[in-house]
This record gives C-alpha cells, sequence and structure tokens, in this order.
C-alpha cells in the first residue's frame, strides 16, 4: 500500500496534499482499498464556501457501504473534483492523483500540525 | 471516512480458508464466518457472473440429514412448501415458518432417496434450525435427524459457462440434469452431489462434497475454467447477483417478523397441502391481505438505498430533495445496491400494501436529504434462456 511522504493524514483516513496556503483533499489508499469499488461520490459543497474541520463535507458510495467524507483542516472551498460525477473510479486508481475530491484555501494552516506525517499513519493503520 | 471495525468474536472458517488466503481474499465476517467478501473487486465479479461464470464457497451453510420412515411426514409438517410433489434427485426451495407464520429459515430440501432428505439452511441459523427441527421431530416416531455441516462443503460454480466448463471434469451427461434437480456423480475424481441450483440468477451448479475434498475441487475448478473466464467470487458479488435476481436474504427480507406472503414467496406456500406448522396464520393473512409488501426500489439518482433506510410516500410528484410536509412513511428498505448490469441504484424494501403500486414514486431518506426512487416489481434481472 501506498502512502506518499510529502502527504499528511487524518485519523478518518483522508490525506491532505499543501501547496503555499492551498490543500488538496482526498481518501488514502487504505481508504479506497478497504471501500472496494466507488460508484458515486458526492459533495454537496459550491466555491467560496466555509468547511470546518471535522465536517462533514459529502458521501462515499461504493457497492457494499456508504461512508462519510470529513474534512482533515478548515478552509475556502476553491475547487471540486468534476471529474468524479463521471469517473468515480478514478478514486480507487489514482487516491493521491486524479482522485482528488476538492481543494480548499486554508483559513487555520495550524491545524495541519495535528495530522499525521505518512509514517504515523502507517504506524496508526497497523495498530487499527 | 469512517473507519470498520473488525468482529471480536473467534469466526469460523471454511474448509477452503487458505484457497482464499492464497487468492489474496479480503475476509469479512458474515453469520460467524469468516468468510471471503472479494477477490478482485466486487463488480468484476459480478460481471464475470453474468457473462462467463464465477465459483463461489458456500461451505458456510448448513446441511441436515432428515431420514427414516416419517422424514416425508415430518418434513410436510416442517415447512409451507409441498415437499410430498418430490421426485427423488428434485430440490425444492421453501421457508421454515413459526406458528405466527414469521420465517425462522429459507431452505432448499433435496430428496435423495425415498425416505432420505438433504436440507440446506443458512450458516447463521444452522444451531436455531437443529434446535427446531429436532424439537418438532418429537412429534414423529421414525425420522432421524443429522446435523452434516461440518464435514460437507459446498461450492456453487455460476454464470452461462457453467456447464460448459464443468462437463469436462464431469462423470455424468450435465444436460441431463435439469434446473433444481441433482445428480450424486464425480467431478475432477470426487464424490459430489451435482445439483443445477443456485442464487445469482444464472445457470449454475452448486456441488457437495465432503470437505476434507474441496480444496482440491476448488483448484480444479479455477483450473478448469480458466480459459473460459471463470473467476473466484466472494459474498459481495453474491449479494449483489441475488438481489438483482430479487432473491430474499435471510436477516434482511426475511426474518422471523416477516412472512412468506408479503415477501412474495405465496409459490412457496400450499394451503392445500395439509397441515403445516405457520398454516393457520398464514390463512389469515392470505384472508385479510398481507400489510405490507415486498418490491423492488430503483432509484431515480445515483445514491444508494441501504438496509434500514425509511421510505416515504411521495405525493410532491417525485422531486428530488424536496421537503414535503405532508410525505408519510410507508415502509423501510431491506437490501441495496448500486446494480452493475442495470447500471442504477436498486434495492428491496417493505411497503404498505395499499401503497406498493409498481411505478408508483417514493422517496427513500439518506441522510439529511429525501431522494425519488421508483417502485417495481421483482426481479430486476432475468437471464435470457
Amino acid at each position: 500500500m501506498n502512502h506518499p511522504a510529502d502527504l499528511k493524514y487524518s485519523k478518518t483516513d483522508e490525506w491532505v496534499r499543501v501547496q503555499g496556503d492551498q490543500a488538496t483533499i482526498g481518501i488514502t489508499d487504505y481508504a479506497q482499498d478497504q471501500l472496494g469499488d466507488v460508484v458515486y461520490v458526492e459533495i454537496p459543497l459550491t466555491p467560496g464556501q466555509q468547511l470546518s474541520r471535522d465536517q462533514k463535507f459529502g458521501d462515499i458510495e461504493s457497492v457494499k457501504a456508504t461512508s462519510e467524507l470529513v474534512a482533515p483542516v478548515s478552509g475556502e472551498v476553491l475547487q471540486l473534483n468534476e471529474q468524479l460525477k463521471e469517473h468515480p473510479e478514478l478514486v480507487n486508481e489514482q487516491p493521491y492523483g486524479d482522485g482528488w475530491m476538492l481543494v480548499v484555501k486554508l483559513t487555520n494552516p495550524a491545524e495541519l500540525d495535528d495530522l499525521m506525517t505518512a509514517e504515523q499513519y502507517i504506524a496508526y493503520l497497523e495498530g487499527r | 471516512m469512517t473507519a470498520e471495525h473488525a468482529a471480536a468474536a473467534p469466526l469460523k472458517r471454511t474448509p477452503l480458508y487458505e484457497q482464499h488466503q492464497a487468492l489474496g481474499a479480503r475476509m469479512v465476517e458474515f453469520g460467524g464466518w469468516e468468510m471471503p467478501l472479494q477477490y478482485s473487486s466486487i463488480l468484476e465479479e459480478h460481471r464475470a457472473v453474468r457473462t462467463r461464470a464465477g465459483l463461489f464457497d458456500v461451505s458456510h451453510m448448513g446441511e441436515f440429514q432428515v431420514e427414516g420412515p416419517e422424514a416425508l411426514p415430518f418434513l410436510q409438517y416442517l415447512v409451507p412448501n409441498d415437499v410430498g410433489r418430490l421426485a427423488i434427485n428434485q430440490a425444492l426451495y421453501t421457508t421454515l415458518c413459526l406458528p405466527t407464520g414469521g420465517v425462522i429459515d429459507d431452505l432448499l430440501i433435496y430428496r435423495l432417496e425415498a425416505e432420505r432428505y438433504m436440507v440446506v439452511v443458512n450458516a447463521a441459523n444452522i444451531t436455531k434450525d437443529l434446535a427446531w427441527f429436532q424439537e418438532q421431530a418429537q412429534r414423529f416416531g421414525a425420522v432421524q435427524i443429522i446435523d452434516r455441516s461440518q464435514e460437507t462443503a459446498l461450492l456453487a460454480l455460476q454464470g452461462p459457462e457453467a456447464q460448459a466448463i464443468l462437463q469436462p471434469l464431469a462423470a455424468v451427461d450435465l444436460a441431463t440434469i435439469r434446473y433444481y434437480r441433482c445428480q450424486p456423480g464425480s467431478v475432477a475424481g470426487l464424490a459430489c452431489l451435482i445439483s443445477r441450483t443456485g442464487y445469482t440468477g444464472e445457470d449454475g451448479f452448486e456441488l457437495y462434497c465432503e470437505a476434507a475434498q474441496a480444496p482440491l475441487l476448488w483448484e480444479r475448478l479455477l483450473a478448469a475454467g480458466k480459459e473460459r473466464g471463470l473467476v473466484p467470487a466472494g459474498l459481495g458479488a453474491r449479494d449483489t447477483l441475488r438481489l438483482e435476481a430479487g432473491y430474499c436474504l435471510y436477516g434482511h427480507e426475511l426474518t422471523e417478523q416477516t412472512n412468506p406472503l408479503e415477501a412474495g414467496l405465496a409459490w412457496t406456500v400450499k394451503f392445500e397441502k395439509g397441515d403445516f406448522i405457520g398454516r393457520e396464520a398464514l390463512l389469515r393473512v392470505r384472508e385479510q391481505g398481507p400489510g405490507r409488501k415486498l418490491m423492488g426500489l430503483e432509484m431515480v439518482e445515483r445514491r444508494v438505498p441501504r438496509g434500514g433506510y425509511t421510505i416515504y410516500d411521495s405525493d410532491t410528484g417525485g422531486e428530488s430533495g424536496s421537503s414535503g410536509a405532508n410525505q408519510r412513511a410507508i415502509g423501510v428498505v431491506t437490501s441495496g445496491a448500486p446494480s452493475p448490469t442495470l447500471n442504477k441504484s436498486i434495492g428491496m424494501g417493505y411497503v404498505e400494501a395499499a401503497r406498493a403500486i409498481p411505478e408508483h414514486l417514493v422517496q427513500i431518506e439518506i441522510g439529511d436529504r429525501r431522494l425519488a426512487a421508483r417502485l417495481v416489481t421483482l426481479p430486476f434481472y432475468k437471464r435470457r434462456k
């Protein structure tokens, strides 16, 4: 399983890629593997909306279950991955690439310190 | 994302556990058993069964041998379907009912000899069913019930290529085994009961064999079917396949609080055969008409109706997302999944009989929204013969 070293990870299996004051958010390789075939991603947000840390920001439907998406950081929504509407399988195929979910402008960068490094996330998964 | 947690209780394993591990299966808890959910992906395995073939390990199912001069009168009293119609080497689907008409389990009953039957029960219900069988058998003298679940393995080979894959390995002419018939025979040199049954909506065979021989049978079947695209298939695909086929699953569509008439299984209740457990209660249900009916659900949007979601009446024209103060709860979803064959989300659920109208629009509460769905008749999928 692949967990890139340049990302930050949440206990609810989201990842965050920070570029300047922007953060891209998706779900981890472990999470997509646990879900199995993703058939639909619903993120009822629009650019400009404020998202708070730990807030539910959407649902992900796989063949076997529905799971909630939880915001790992607070921010203003800048962009949503429109490609997922037609190609939800990208979440399975490229969880850290084209399967990303949204980009936010960080409103509280200090929250990043509460997230795990790849190493910590791997240890966290082993303890599950 | 919310985390999933593994069950803590020790789980039972089938004789094919090592095969599943070697194939890299994702194992899950199911009815007290550690079973393969999927090997590659549920969608891929589902499509393989619809277009080619899939091999399932269903050894967790229970098998009871019921024999003796009173085996038939006993079974006739025990279940609502007419066991007396069975020829030797024929099988019957039936429910097993309480005196209230509630469903204890759903079963397959095979007549193997004049006075010897095999009853196949759901894994989670083995202990409960066995106790019920033994309790009811006390009214009958000459009947013996033996639990063969431990020493019996069951493999299901399902899909349009099933016969072509199995024939070269089988010592019997499979074309002579009709639907819901069986025949003892050997497969890959191993003694089996070969049955033309299954729960996927496809043609296929179920092979009962001794537990110790199951690994070899499994390996030989997978090897023989490789060229025709046979893949191992897990419980995930089994569930989406049976849902498309409109088959009930115990614990979802069938429980001790549901009766076979509301579950769309009136065809398995034979009032004219004489007395059986639950007859009085089911007669009353028939006279009054069931209060609710099991219906198919087709979502208008792509969200998936899952078991337990509430179904609301829709007198707002079925507009998705509308709050509708005049909406009334009229039912509950029992199963749901995205349908790989229909490419839409489908489900089954109980709906008040008066509102159980095909094409009627309802709304299903998913999270904090109510989304439009259409009631439809079952099944969603019927194979072309």
